[in-house]
């Protein structure tokens, strides 16, 4: 019996370890994320808060905490608590297979990816959910452009995995690095990388893809009736599925904690820095992306994912494929 | 289209220029200022908080004609006078809402002594609307606290009126 306890102890420790700094740098990356924004626009953003306006975030958390949480009379109060809870736990328990370095993970599972793949599938519950309980026509019409949205570039994530996969022969993320220690995959899948960073814009409903919330037709799409916490938990899954998305990114295409320059003074620097250094570089590039790049209409959206990046990837796999088999380098397990 | 275009959206080339001019507005100056800390230069037009001023000697301008309170278009001015015991005429009470007020000037320009002025200060947002209804004592306050500015001002934009 003591024994057990001692274990739950340990693992609980282990995943506040995680979740911690990654609550912590959800919030950091919403300062950096407003300021690159603000930068690129030649605005200050903020910086009045703190160092910079660094502690921003915590000052907006803490306005959410006092603020009252209005359920709107005509929704379905049980769906409508539980949507920014489904979205928020969602975005949360994916990190429990993503790799530090070679022994920190805290879930060494052997189907790593698809595990991230099925949790970032559920993720359109939440919104769903919260559209529809809202009862409300703005938040509905954004949970179904949200919807089919996901799943459409879903469907391309999981065959540029697929070409990723095939490479690697193991479905094991921490496996998945190892692979990448001659070269890091996005050299010979280069176009996959590209692919995969648009279709993640999309899957995380980021601009130019941030149909569901596009606040100049829908207000605020399925957010739009939520206030005070629970909106502010919304916006830290939203936040934590943009690392994941990026951290995917980087495990799988930058060689994840691989260090890129295995020489003295660089090999002393330790693995986790590698990987979130590079979860950094993507990030930066995603509020880049914000920046500059025009909302997509919705049917330009459904044509880019069904009808160009579907029909490419899964050219790419039988590409990927036939090289592999003709030169004989399909991996061995 | 043309082969050009195609070759264009498949290398993603109008993304990657558009993604370099943000890399290079990225460093340069900021065009917003710095606003609770650095403030931005005030037209001595500028029509903002409300005053009432006096003569040098510590008199009142306001001869309680009313001309503000008739030209004000949102009926923000309550006036009420009466003799006092020098003979002259002056207000009894002279209320503005500034809730009701559209910060148009006319009373700024109606008046004939150059009374009733809107100063420089647009900062004077207060937590309760009962502070935002201004009576007499209020408004000569204002004239006192922003005289030299308010007679500056008055005097750059005197050859314009």
């Amino acid at each position: 019996m003591q024994e057990y306890f001692y274990l739950l102890l340990s693992e609980i420790y282990k995943i506040l370890f995680l979740l911690v700094p990654v609550l912590v740098s959800v919030a950091m990356i919403v300062w950096l994320d407003r300021r690159m924004w603000a930068f690129v626009q030649k605005r200050r953003g903020p910086n009045v808060v703190g160092p910079f306006g660094l502690f921003q975030s915590l000052a907006d958390a803490l306005k959410y905490l006092f603020k009252e949480i209005i359920i709107p009379a005509s929704s379905n109060k049980i769906i409508f608590i539980l949507a920014p809870i489904v979205t928020m736990t969602l975005a949360l328990i994916a990190w429990a297979v993503i790799p530090f370095s070679e022994d920190f993970v805290l879930a060494d599972i052997n189907v790593g990816i698809l595990y991230i793949f099925a949790v970032s599938s559920l993720g359109v519950y939440g919104i769903i959910m919260g559209g529809w309980a809202s009862n409300s026509k703005y938040p509905f019409l954004g949970a179904i452009r949200s919807a089919a949205q996901m799943v459409s570039y879903e469907v391309s994530i999981g065959i540029i995995i697929i070409n990723v996969l095939l490479c690697v022969g193991s479905l094991n993320l921490s496996d998945i690095v190892l692979a990448q220690e001659k070269i890091w995959f996005i050299v010979p899948l280069f176009p996959m990388f590209v692919i995969f960073f648009i279709s993640a814009l999309a899957e995380t409903n980021r601009p130019p893809f941030d149909l569901p919330e596009a606040e100049a037709e829908l207000v605020a799409g399925y957010q739009t009736e939520y206030s005070g916490m629970m909106y502010a938990m919304f916006w830290l899954g939203e936040y934590a599925n943009i690392l994941l998305m990026c951290s995917l990114g980087s495990i799988l295409f930058l060689g994840g904690w691989l260090s890129p320059i295995n020489i003295y003074p660089f090999d002393l620097i330790p693995s986790p820095i590698w990987l979130i250094l590079k979860i950094l570089l993507l990030f930066i590039l995603f509020s880049l992306v914000k920046a500059i790049v025009p909302r997509y209409r919705y049917d330009q959206l459904m044509r880019l994912g069904w009808k160009i990046f579907l029909p490419f990837s899964l050219f790419w796999v039988v590409l990927t494929a036939s090289y592999l088999l003709y030169f004989n380098l399909l991996p061995v397990i | 289209m043309k082969i050009s275009r195609i070759l264009k959206t498949i290398f993603l080339i109008d993304f990657l220029t558009g993604l370099l001019i943000a890399l290079k507005e990225l460093f340069k100056a900021k065009k917003t200022i710095n606003y609770p800390f650095e403030k931005g230069k005030i037209s001595p037009r500028a029509r903002g908080e409300h005053a009432l001023r006096r003569y040098p000697n510590g008199e009142e301008r306001c001869i309680a004609c009313k001309l503000c309170e008739a030209v004000c278009p949102a009926q923000a001015i309550t006036i009420e006078s009466a003799e006092r015991s020098d003979g002259s005429r002056k207000t009894t009470r002279y209320d503005i809402d500034m809730l009701k007020c559209i910060y148009c000037g006319l009373c700024e320009e109606s008046c004939p002594v150059d009374a009733i002025v809107q100063g420089p200060n647009f900062e004077f947002a207060t937590e309760t609307r009962e502070e935002l209804y201004y009576n007499k004592e209020k408004l000569l306050a204002n004239g006192d606290r922003w005289e030299n500015v308010l007679a500056a001002n008055i005097k750059a934009d005197g050859p314009y009126r």
